[in-house]
């Protein structure tokens, strides 16, 4: 059975998942792992549900995968993590934000934002859910979710052997650098609660 | 230095590796980086063209001039241009030509799903196929080599997948590549018909000459393993056939496609007991397996239609479906809307007023006119066919008689230069006396936004930044034969509709130009201002939601308007019957 771990990111533009995915995928090729990173989104980045994916092991063919096939689906929104659900493999793990951002359908009164997401996710899946925007605002600066989203996910898979906090110093800009290290280590702290929870 | 590059980064570094001298591209999703990674290298110079064939055009004129030259385009994009590239097959190049198009499986961002392999078929010219971003980088270095060595266009056929996709590159070195010195050659380079009925038995030969190629090409490669099974593939197909066959299967991964190697998928057929052929889209390499009558399977298992993935393709070969948990039913979507602030939004709220209107939208940023709230447009085709429709709809109209109705037309200022203007040209030389109004509307936002902020002849400035003469809109609707031109700040919503007025009860023909800045565009300081509710007084007549703002919605039964998202335009507030809502007082920048 190939090596090759698959992860999906998926949030709504301008929530940073791109920038995830590179930090990420640097640390990821800096260990000498082949990486391949594939990003989907539709016509619209704003406010549109975008996701990338990204694959690494000894060697990648694949940029993409398919359904029931990521081994772990980190959602910046929650929303979104039901958007992805089909993604994950039924044992995979789901890194969940709980955080809620309104939709143009909601907002306009024509649909309602579903209640209750992520404890009916919990009953399907293995769910690591936390307010990421909470820890990131305690820390000074709430845009660094996505960071504290990152720990978490390197916490999951266990990604010890990579120098992740190296990419995150070298990949945001520098005024947000001590923020943004801190915010990863909260992420894996975190993490590590749930795993062991 | 290894990097990991997407396919459209990896291509435009393979295009200054090759020694290109010059491109020219018109902007559309999947192959707008290429140029907008392109414009990065200084040796190369590169241009936003005013459509496909232009683009075409001038990078050919550079090749029959002595330098490297390339262009891109979306597949789409290919049809516009498939003129000239019909007949630069014949005449062949001086200096190396390359045509990349690059097909939207699936149609991310498409209006179709061509598969744009047949153009070399039907072009007469080589293809290669690259399938990750190394493959790019290697495969269009050699295309520039191929076009010159065997006197032809090469069209580069990449995918969605490819474009946007990012695997490990290692960059090579720049070539340095000489001017080849210009010599008229008017027996070669004029098509008159004598000119290219001459020329017309060199094309077959060198297609048969390229066959022989095809059958050395180091892009087609044999990967030969157990025998049991024989993979034939191409493109991003590859590496999801890699996933999913085990691992000793054979493979013949063609990179060159076009024409085939005859030979080498004998060779390769003849040693597998099962033959597999697996492509996106159409039956392509299949269909020239089977006329070899070589049996496979192929597209009697695969799907022809969108995207592949491997599970999509493991499904398909062999019923095999990973298990996974279904979407919830509760998921509500995040449908792509106008921006807060963008221009559009006032000249689709003002259509909408108008019961009896017939209006034929464009490509563009304002498609999204058509979707709720707005849903202002009623058909839309192509770039440039806004114009167009609405003068073959008033045909149409006139003849049962509905003589009330009105025709909008509409195209962007990008789409104007791409398209637009011979329909205006149209509507002037073919219009009706006294028959069912055409009022084309050029909708100037100064940007072609919808593909990420290129700059166009409207804009003043160019690629790279550079200043640029304008190119005046109006000035051009003038002398087409327009009597009235008329330029409205669509955010003004009186001044829209007043000049929709105007211009359907005018006796001469009038046009409309609504003008205002894309609130994205960088270079631009845009005054940033914030419109508040007073939820006291909201009367939840819910005329704000018209709008379809993003920052406009209803919290707790009343209006409601995002600060964070909410940049002034005041369309909203315009539209609101009750002037509950207004600007905030203090102006932020």
């Amino acid at each position: 059975m190939s090596d090759v771990k698959s992860i999906v990111l998926i949030g709504v533009g301008g929530q940073g998942t791109i920038l995830v995915s590179k930090i990420l995928t640097h640390a990821l090729m800096e260990h000498g792992y082949d990486v391949k990173m594939s990003e989907v989104h539709g016509m619209a980045q704003r406010g549109g549900s975008v996701s990338t994916q990204v694959r690494f092991g000894k060697k990648v063919h694949s940029p993409l995968i398919g359904e029931g096939t990521a081994d772990v689906l980190v959602a910046f929104e929650k929303m979104e993590a039901a958007r992805g659900l089909p993604q994950l493999k039924e044992d995979g793990i789901l890194i969940a934000n709980d955080y809620e951002i309104v939709p143009l359908p909601v907002a306009a009164g024509r649909l309602e934002y579903p209640d209750q997401i992520l404890e009916a996710l919990n009953e399907k899946v293995k769910v690591i859910s936390f307010d990421a925007a909470g820890t990131a605002e305690a820390l000074g600066q709430v845009r660094a979710m996505n960071v504290v989203l990152l720990g978490a996910l390197v916490e999951a898979l266990n990604l010890t052997e990579l120098d992740v906090r190296k990419s995150v110093a070298e990949l945001v800009p520098p005024a947000y650098r001590d923020v943004n290290l801190k915010a990863f280590d909260a992420g894996r702290q975190l993490a590590k609660e749930h795993l062991h929870a | 230095m290894r990097e990991l590059w997407s396919g459209n980064e990896a291509t435009a570094r393979g295009i200054y590796e090759a020694g290109v001298k010059v491109g020219s591209s018109y902007p559309g999703t999947p192959s707008t980086e290429i140029f907008e990674n392109l414009e990065h290298y200084d040796d190369v110079y590169s241009e936003w063209a005013v459509n496909e064939k232009v683009a075409l055009e001038v990078a050919y004129g550079a090749s029959i001039g002595g330098v490297r030259a390339v262009t891109a385009m979306k597949h789409v994009g290919l049809n516009v241009a498939a003129d000239p590239l019909f007949t630069a097959s014949y005449n062949g190049v001086n200096a190396g030509f390359v045509v990349i198009t690059a097909d939207d499986p699936s149609m991310h961002s498409s209006q179709n799903e061509q598969d744009n392999r047949h153009y070399a078929v039907a072009a007469k010219i080589p293809m290669f196929e690259p399938s990750d971003s190394q493959d790019s980088l290697d495969m269009i270095k050699e295309a520039f080599n191929v076009s010159e060595t065997f006197d032809t266009p090469v069209l580069f056929r990449t995918t969605t997948r490819i474009c946007h996709s990012k695997s490990i590159v290692e960059p090579g070195e720049k070539q340095d590549v000489p001017v080849v010195p210009y010599e008229k050659k008017a027996a070669k380079y004029v098509t008159t018909p004598a000119n290219s009925y001459a020329r017309r038995p060199l094309v077959e030969q060198r297609m048969r000459d390229l066959a022989e190629y095809a059958e050395t090409s180091r892009f087609n490669i044999v990967e030969m393993n157990d025998t049991k099974v024989g993979v034939i593939t191409s493109g991003i197909a590859y590496v999801y056939a890699k996933e999913v066959f085990p691992e000793d299967t054979s493979f013949l991964k063609l990179g060159f496609t076009y024409p085939m190697p005859e030979k080498l998928i004998r060779d390769f057929a003849s040693k597998v007991d099962t033959l597999y052929v697996i492509e996106e889209l159409d039956p392509f390499i299949e269909n020239f397996v089977r006329t070899l009558g070589i049996d496979c399977i192929g597209k009697d298992k695969v799907p022809v239609m969108y995207e592949l993935n491997p599970e999509r393709l493991r499904e398909a070969l062999f019923g095999e479906k990973a298990k996974f948990n279904a979407l919830p039913e509760k998921v509500v979507a995040r449908p792509p809307a106008l921006c807060p602030g963008c221009p559009h939004r006032g000249l689709f709220v003002t259509l909408k007023k108008y019961k009896k209107a017939i209006v034929a939208g464009d490509i563009g940023c304002y498609t999204l006119g058509a979707a709720p709230p707005l849903e202002s447009i009623d058909c839309l085709v192509c770039m440039g066919g806004g114009f167009t429709l609405a003068h073959g709809l008033a045909k149409a109209i006139e003849m049962s008689g509905q003589e009330d109705r009105v025709i909008f037309g509409l195209v962007g200022d990008s789409t104007f230069f791409h398209s637009g203007m011979t329909g205006a040209a149209e509507i002037i030389y073919n219009k009706s006396e006294n028959g069912v109004k055409v009022v084309p509307i050029v909708l100037d936002n100064n940007i072609t936004a919808m593909t990420g902020q290129q700059e166009n002849p409207g804009t003043g400035h160019r690629m790279k930044g550079e200043i640029a003469s304008v190119v005046p809109i109006e000035k051009i609707l003038e002398a087409i034969g327009f009597a009235k031109v008329l330029v409205v700040d669509p955010q003004d919503l009186k001044a829209t509709k007043a000049a929709c007025d105007e211009a359907i009860e005018s006796d001469e023909p009038t046009a409309i130009v609504t003008r205002r800045p894309c609130v994205l565009i960088k270079r631009i300081k845009h005054e940033r201002r914030r419109c508040i509710v007073d939820r006291e007084n909201c009367r939840k007549c819910k005329m704000c939601l018209k709008v379809g703002c993003p920052a406009v919605f209803f919290k707790d039964g009343k209006s409601f308007i995002d600060q964070t998202l909410c940049v002034g335009c005041t369309v909203c507030m315009q539209a609101c019957p009750f002037d509950v809502i207004s600007l905030a007082k203090e102006a932020t920048v």
